[in-house]
């Protein structure tokens, strides 16, 4: 009866998101008076998601799924929710999440609500909040089958710590068969994922040009942030596709985001909207980006970007 | 090479979402509907299969007659046909099933849809339909090759990108990527009138029970006034975010 989640790792560590779909969890298994187990695949320790409430972990290890596939791994998550007798499954909205949930939702007979953003209203009828028309509006939707999949919007819910100490169980799924090989990733090192990020730091157009990147980088540096660009710039090849961000980009739900020359179209603001405080930084006072601001400033980006950059720094040795 | 396209009818991103009935549905007033972007990029791709690899391509949509003038243009931009399951898109799950039982009686081999519609943002159905019909799946797809029944597709992921080979029948959940925007075409004078001419084919749906039921809408409560800070005093700036967002 417990509630299942699937806490994601890579490289053997815990994604933050798995502590957030973890404290989602224990919102749910609250409600329902009943307790917590995580599926774990390939992570090493997993004692930390004790703090967040799970106590139970079922704790997949095989190096036949080092490289992530939707299918098998949703194939050993039905299968911990059939060992588990659970009746609700909670996801994320990773990349890797979204894909897999679908299939798992067929394979359980689950009714499955994605860009949920808070725990469910009433757990019967089961009820949760959702996005949609990107981000202009919420749906409250029941989910009707016996089985429910809840996939947790990024940064919605949240951390949310509850000491409990944390069982682990090995557990060896079978591994199906599947069509579909990964013959290479090709991925950044060493640099925050938009996906990943707290803050992201955004530029566009208004930077006249590519060789002027570098006072974007700096400033993302200095906050830990990741670099992003609108989609004109990803279009001119200024800056790589996986940046961009907006509707037919990439989603952004950071605490912070900062536009640095962006005007602020429509489909634009659709893809960042998510995010909880947005700072626009434009030499164009009418700049529609503004009216969706928290903070704005009015200047020319060459100075006050690396004024900035210097002030946050201060900021950061005194606060060290 | 047979390929349905799948092609949601969603309310362009400019315009202004409201509700009626008791905030229980879209108001469709003034709202201009057209081919869901992510699937456009795909529906693109698809000719592209048709032009350079002889491909017969169709498109679908599960909805009600006001979907037509959408499909319409997908056939203007160059399908070959269209088909509409005559039934409103209750859930992604209720959709899938529909568009599963066209596909397995129409013996595709490849399904492209877009990896979510812009309206209700499941990024469900590409997925869900997959597994029904025992296909294989790629999705956040940003290319595609075919060559005879194997596949190649790269997948965008958190941080990067992912090469993987595959085979048909496939279901892909494309997004830009598989076509640039420069590559999307606007219907032609040309294509409208053959489009006119080219078979729109009113299916009626299987039984499907939908798994999620929509009970409201709500719109977000109204943002606050954004707070100006001089470029000559970004020490408040720091201060604003530090003290006040919290954020840093």
């Amino acid at each position: 009866m417990s509630v299942l989640v699937y806490t994601e790792s890579e490289e053997g560590k815990f994604k933050k998101v798995a502590f957030e779909v973890a404290s989602y969890a224990k919102a749910v298994a609250d409600q329902m008076g009943t307790t917590v187990t995580a599926i774990t695949i390939n992570a090493d320790d997993v004692s930390e998601l004790g703090t967040y409430g799970v106590d139970k972990v079922l704790k997949v290890k095989d190096s036949k799924l080092d490289a992530f596939n939707a299918k098998i791994y949703a194939d050993i998550i039905k299968q911990s929710a059939e060992k588990e007798g659970t009746k609700v499954v909670v996801v994320s909205s990773s990349a890797d999440s979204k894909y897999l949930a679908p299939l798992l939702a067929v394979g359980l007979d689950a009714g499955y609500a994605s860009n949920v953003v808070e725990a469910p209203t009433s757990a019967s009828p089961f009820t949760v909040k959702r996005t949609a028309f990107t981000n202009k509006a919420f749906i409250f939707s029941t989910i009707d089958t016996d089985i429910k999949i809840v996939g947790v919007s990024k940064n919605a819910f949240g951390l949310k710590e509850n000491s409990a100490s944390a069982a682990t169980e090995d557990f060896s799924p079978s591994i199906p068969e599947n069509g579909v090989h990964v013959d290479s990733v090709d991925k950044a090192t060493n640099t925050v994922t938009i996906a990943d990020a707290e803050i992201v730091v955004s530029a566009g157009r208004g930077l006249k040009g590519p060789e002027n990147w570098g006072m974007i980088e700096d400033l993302a540096e200095v906050l830990g942030a990741a670099t992003a660009c609108s989609k004109p710039v990803s279009d001119l090849g200024w800056r790589p596709h996986g940046e961009h961000v907006g509707q037919t980009g990439k989603p952004v739900a950071a605490n912070l985001y900062i536009a640095i020359g962006i005007s602020g179209a429509i489909q634009h603001l659709a893809g960042i909207n998510a995010s909880k405080v947005k700072v626009v930084i434009n030499t164009d006072p009418e700049a529609p980006f503004f009216k969706a601001a928290d903070y704005g400033v009015v200047g020319d980006a060459f100075e006050v970007v690396p004024k900035l950059t210097e002030k946050l720094k201060e900021f950061k040795a005194q606060n060290a | 090479m047979k390929i349905l396209v799948c092609i949601s009818h969603v309310p362009d991103t400019t315009s202004k979402i409201n509700f009626t009935d008791g905030d229980t549905k879209l108001d469709t007033n003034g709202v201009q509907f057209v081919i869901n972007p992510n699937d456009e990029f795909g529906l693109t791709r698809a000719m592209w299969f048709k032009e350079k690899q002889g491909a017969s391509v169709d498109v679908i949509n599960v909805g009600g007659p006001e979907t037509e003038p959408t499909l319409r243009k997908a056939l203007a931009i160059g399908a070959d046909s269209a088909i509409r399951v005559n039934t409103p898109a209750t859930d992604g799950f209720a959709v899938a099933k529909q568009l599963a039982n066209v596909v397995k009686d129409g013996g595709y081999d490849l399904v492209i849809a877009g990896r979510e519609s812009i309206d209700y943002n499941g990024a469900m159905v590409p997925g869900m339909l997959a597994e029904l019909i025992g296909a294989n799946f790629v999705t956040n797809c940003i290319s595609l090759e075919v060559d005879g029944t194997n596949a190649k597709a790269v997948r965008e992921i958190d941080g990067g990108k992912e090469t993987v080979s595959t085979s048909l029948p496939l279901v892909i959940g494309g997004q830009k990527g598989l076509v640039e925007e420069s590559d999307l075409r606007i219907p032609n004078m040309r294509g409208i009138m053959q489009a006119r001419q080219k078979p729109l084919n009113v299916v009626e749906p299987v039984e499907a029970t939908k798994e999620t039921t929509t009970v409201k809408f709500e719109k977000p409560e109204p943002k606050g006034a954004v707070k100006m800070v001089s470029p000559d005093n970004l020490d408040e700036l720091v201060s604003l975010l530090h003290n006040e967002a919290k954020v840093i």
